[in-house]
């Protein structure tokens, strides 16, 4: 699929995954460090935010918490009449604004004889200090400020209450003191501070902590002593809000939170407030036991992260498409004169040359292609100018060669039947030439009356020189045959002439033969050539026996020697040269002399040109779509035989 | 049999709306007013619901919600004759009648007392007589019949310390055991981190000394004068238990919009809590229970008998006269 999309394609797809790759990769590794450093400075920035509240909010505990404890010392080491002890109970709240109230609460019957409740209480409202004995209907022996602290033997601060009136949330710290009598510890009563919880909410609303961070104030029980939100104030406890979200987990580390277990380490939580995750640390407040948390949201936290992130994913974005760009332009660059390229070679294989190649204009790979191409252009353009020269020449040359081998062709004898006035023999032959000029050619003619002389020969190579070579032995077979002379002789007197000045070495093979018309007798030489068959007139079909002698044309005094054979009336002499034998077929087989006779076995008894474009056609069949590489040549003598003479006035020399 | 009479009750409380608003469209509504014996809460959900989803006007009643809390007592209002029906505990009611109040319990809500005593586990107590030498505080009146009967029952030498409102007594290890209400301060204590596992507590019922608390309350004049107008609305006020049993969140809704309406802080999940355990301690747990709103003999003897004990009382009224099975004779 990817192996057919362009060049541009794969450059944008490689370079925007790669890139995108390394962005991510960077990306994630910058993330993950800027997110664990900016978690790490937060949480210091919380721990001493929280450290710095519980630090002011102990100050305040433990300045209040010596009054009560100073009173009960001085109780128990000193003597007071009831005067005196309410002339400090109102000094103490008049001197000091952070205290709403202080009650000496005895037991039943211990400050004054007769008197169940004796409990002075000062208390403050509005700017000035108010005084009320607490009696039977408050039945402060019942409250937790006495009870526990009595219980307990030590002082103690309550848990949150609504002060009278239903108006600021309150804690009471009661001091436990005693009395000796006979020696023995007794309980005594408790001095008890009540002390407005509005100036610890407004220490820790004062806790802002990124956008929507908050801090609060949980109580022994876990009651939310401080929240931003008001029905969670006194309402609520840790508990019941982890109860209300079914977490468990919650519920446990709460336990130990409310147990006073000191971590900072942060713990994640769900924001009541904004119900997003949040990080909550928190610190016990040791002086009364309480817990002081904050709460800052995840994501506030990580918003300058966030925000950087932001910012980075889309510089990377913006820089991916521009790599991407870029990598479109310069791949437009490099395929643009590609495709032009492609384009123009395709208009040069259609063998237009005279296109234009723009020039690329510079000097990289393309702009050296484009050269290259423009160079080939020119070369391929010269090339096929010279080509075509060369052409006109062959051509000419080659027109030549037709004339010459139309000259060739036509020194052969071509009108058939050549002797029509003579009965008793009959001649045919054909020639097919190859492409080239050929060496081959037959000939026949009367040397008297009674004499025929017929010839069939093949020179040695092809072209120009073999067809001037079968001209000259043509020529010279035909001056040499007069009366009397037999083939030998003939033969051997043309091989003298062709030996001077043979200085190609080229040579012939001639079968010549003279046919006596009266007798039926041939005498015949054969100078190399392939021996010729004799078709009887019964039908038997043998090759002509007799040594053959040597070809013509390379020794100049070889001897030949003629043979003598008897044709009887009816008889055939089939000569052929080797392009009859050695006609080839697409598996490279030969036609071969066995072909050959088998063909003249079918078609014994037909008119001799039947015969020979039997054999014609059956060669052509066997070498059907393979290109004749010889001449193939064939001459046929019929011998009729004197019976059939007109004439008796031929007599034998 | 008891299961079929159950079955049939059952079925005539969700079957029976049909009928009374025939009725309700004859004859014009009578006139009536109810006081629960504390300030709004899940405890008394059954009457909200009731109340709000329409079930009194329905049985041809026009109620009227008297607000109880700490300033208001129930009992006292109906004996002043400011309240025709309230609920009151069975204790307080048979003392009462002792004391010569014409009153009549017309059905018993809850079943099982809710009071009971809770401890640390890790003060070492999971039986009653490691209570033996600890500190336990216990509230006062009527809450402390049951722990001195359980101490007594159980030979028990404890330091008894009054308690008070709040359970942070015991929160802060000053009492080894406190009393508390299942559905209540139980809850609040569990919702101060401590873990039921971590905690003992003592059922009373399952110490022999079950106090049915809350049942519905009238003058005898007022059964005698219209016990059509009695019969009528303890079926509603069971109507609005069931109700609110099945649709707890629409309970807890209604409580929660009189909770804000009388002012006082409201906490869904402690009332989800309080709803939770009066279910269980109204409906019956299995086959041996009363019904919904019946009070057997046996219970009411058990508790006069403490009260007796107790010196609170010195004879026990008879149970014919305090008790008026409104519930079988609205069945028949």
């Amino acid at each position: 699929m990817l192996k057919n999309r362009g060049l541009a394609f794969k450059l944008v797809l490689f370079f925007t995954i790669s890139s995108v790759c390394i962005f991510a990769l960077v990306f994630g590794y910058n993330y993950y460090v800027s997110r664990s450093t900016i978690a790490k400075g937060v949480e210091e920035k919380a721990n001493s935010l929280i450290l710095s509240t519980t630090n002011k909010i102990e100050t305040l505990l433990n300045s209040v918490q010596k009054i009560p404890e100073n009173l009960s010392y001085a109780l128990e080491n000193g003597n007071y009449d009831e005067n005196k002890l309410l002339q400090a109970l109102y000094a103490i709240v008049e001197r000091n604004p952070e205290i709403y109230g202080i009650a000496v609460a005895f037991e039943p019957f211990t400050f004054k004889k007769g008197a169940e409740f004796f409990a002075p209480y000062f208390y403050r409202v509005d700017k000035s200090v108010h005084f009320k004995y607490l009696d039977r209907s408050y039945n402060y022996f019942y409250s937790d400020w006495y009870q526990i602290p009595k219980e307990l033997e030590r002082p103690e601060w309550t848990e949150p209450y609504y002060g009278e009136g239903g108006g600021a949330i309150m804690s009471s710290y009661g001091v436990p003191f005693y009395v000796k009598i006979n020696n023995e510890k007794r309980f005594a009563g408790v001095v008890v501070i009540d002390i407005s919880l509005e100036t610890l909410r407004e220490m820790v609303s004062s806790i802002k902590i990124f956008k929507t961070g908050y801090g609060f104030i949980l109580s022994k029980n876990g009651t939310f002593v401080t929240h931003p939100l008001k029905e969670f104030i006194m309402n609520e406890t840790i508990f019941s809000v982890a109860e209300a979200r079914g977490d468990r987990f919650l519920r446990d580390y709460s336990q130990k939170m409310i147990k006073g277990e000191s971590t900072l380490m942060p713990y994640k939580i769900k924001s009541s407030v904004t119900q997003k995750q949040s990080w909550m640390a928190h610190i016990p407040i040791k002086s009364n036991g309480w817990t002081l948390a904050i709460i800052f949201p995840e994501d506030e936290l990580m918003e300058d992260i966030t925000n950087l992130n932001r910012v980075v994913i889309i510089l990377g974005i913006t820089g991916i498409f521009l790599l991407s760009f870029a990598v479109v332009y310069i791949a437009r660059s490099i395929t643009r004169p590609l495709k032009e390229l492609a384009l123009i070679t395709e208009d040069i294989g259609k063998g237009n040359l005279d296109v234009e190649i723009p020039s690329a204009g510079s000097g990289d790979e393309v702009g050296r292609l484009s050269e290259a191409f423009r160079y080939m252009k020119t070369s391929l353009k010269e090339y096929i100018a010279q080509l075509t020269e060369a052409t006109a020449l062959r051509e000419r040359m080659e027109s030549e060669l037709k004339v010459a081998h139309s000259i060739q062709m036509s020194i052969l004898q071509k009108i058939f039947p050549p002797f029509p006035d003579r009965k008793e023999f009959d001649v045919y032959a054909t020639i097919e030439p190859a492409r080239e000029v050929g060496g081959d050619f037959y000939d026949f003619f009367q040397i008297d009356n009674e004499h025929l002389c017929f010839v069939i020969a093949d020179v040695s190579g092809k072209g120009i020189p073999a067809a001037l070579f079968m001209a000259v032995t043509k020529t010279l077979i035909k001056s040499k045959a007069t009366v009397g002379l037999t083939p030998d002789r003939i033969i051997a007197m043309v091989n003298k002439e062709l030996c001077v000045g043979n200085n190609e070495n080229m040579f012939v093979t001639i079968f010549c033969g003279i046919l006596h018309t009266v007798t039926g007798e041939v005498l015949y030489t054969n100078g190399g050539h392939n021996p010729p068959l004799i078709m009887k007139k019964d039908g038997d079909i043998e090759w002509l026996d007799g040594e053959g002698s040597l070809m013509v044309g390379i020794i100049d005094d070889a001897s030949y020697i003629t043979e003598k054979l008897l044709l009887e009336p009816g008889d055939y002499l089939f000569l052929y040269t080797d392009g009859v034998t050695e006609a080839m077929n697409d598996k490279n087989e030969l036609f071969s002399d066995s072909r050959l006779k088998d063909e003249l076995h079918k078609l014994h008894g037909k008119p001799i040109q039947e015969i020979i474009g039997g054999v014609q056609q059956e060669i052509h069949h066997f070498a059907e779509g393979v290109p004749q590489s010889d001449d193939i040549t064939m001459m046929i003598i019929e011998y009729k035989g004197r019976g059939d003479r007109e004439t008796s006035s031929m007599e034998p020399v | 049999m008891r299961q079929r009479v159950l079955f049939c009750l059952f079925a005539l409380f969700f079957f029976l709306p049909a009928l009374p608003h025939t009725t309700h469209a004859q004859a014009p509504l009578r006139k009536a007013s109810f006081i629960p014996q504390w300030s709004p809460q899940a405890q008394f959900a059954g009457y909200y619901v009731a109340y709000e989803k329409g079930f009194y006007k329905d049985f041809g009643i026009d109620l009227e919600m008297i607000q109880g809390g700490p300033h208001r007592s129930s009992s006292e209002t109906l004996e002043r004759g400011e309240a025709t029906f309230a609920t009151m505990w069975l204790c307080d009611a048979i003392q009462r009648k002792f004391r010569g109040v014409k009153l009549v319990n017309v059905a018993q809500i809850m079943q099982r007392s809710a009071l009971m005593l809770v401890a640390k586990k890790s003060s070492g107590i999971n039986r009653p007589e490691d209570l033996n030498g600890k500190k336990m505080s216990i509230w006062r009146a009527d809450f402390q019949i049951q722990p001195r009967a359980f101490i007594k029952k159980y030979n028990l030498n404890v330091k008894i310390i009054p308690q008070s409102y709040t359970i942070n007594l015991f929160l802060r290890d000053g009492v080894h055991v406190a009393s508390a209400m299942w559905y209540n301060e139980y809850h609040t204590i569990i919702n101060a981190g401590l873990d039921p596992e971590e905690l003992t507590a003592f059922f009373f019922y399952e110490h022999g000394l079950n106090f049915p608390e809350d049942g519905i309350y009238t003058l005898e004049r007022t059964l005698n004068k219209d016990p059509e107008l009695v019969k009528a609305f303890i079926k509603a006020s069971i109507k609005g238990w069931l109700y609110a049993f099945e649709n707890k969140n629409e309970a807890l809704e209604i409580v929660m919009k009189y909770m804000a309406k009388a002012k006082v802080p409201v906490n869904k999940i402690h009332q989800k809590w309080m709803l939770d355990r009066m279910k269980d301690l109204v409906m019956p747990r299995n086959e041996k229970d009363p019904p919904i709103g019946v009070l057997r003999q046996q219970d009411f003897s058990l508790v006069a008998g403490e009260l007796q004990a107790m010196g609170l009382i010195r004879s026990i009224p008879d149970f014919s006269g305090f008790y008026f099975q409104g519930v079988s004779h609205a069945e028949k």
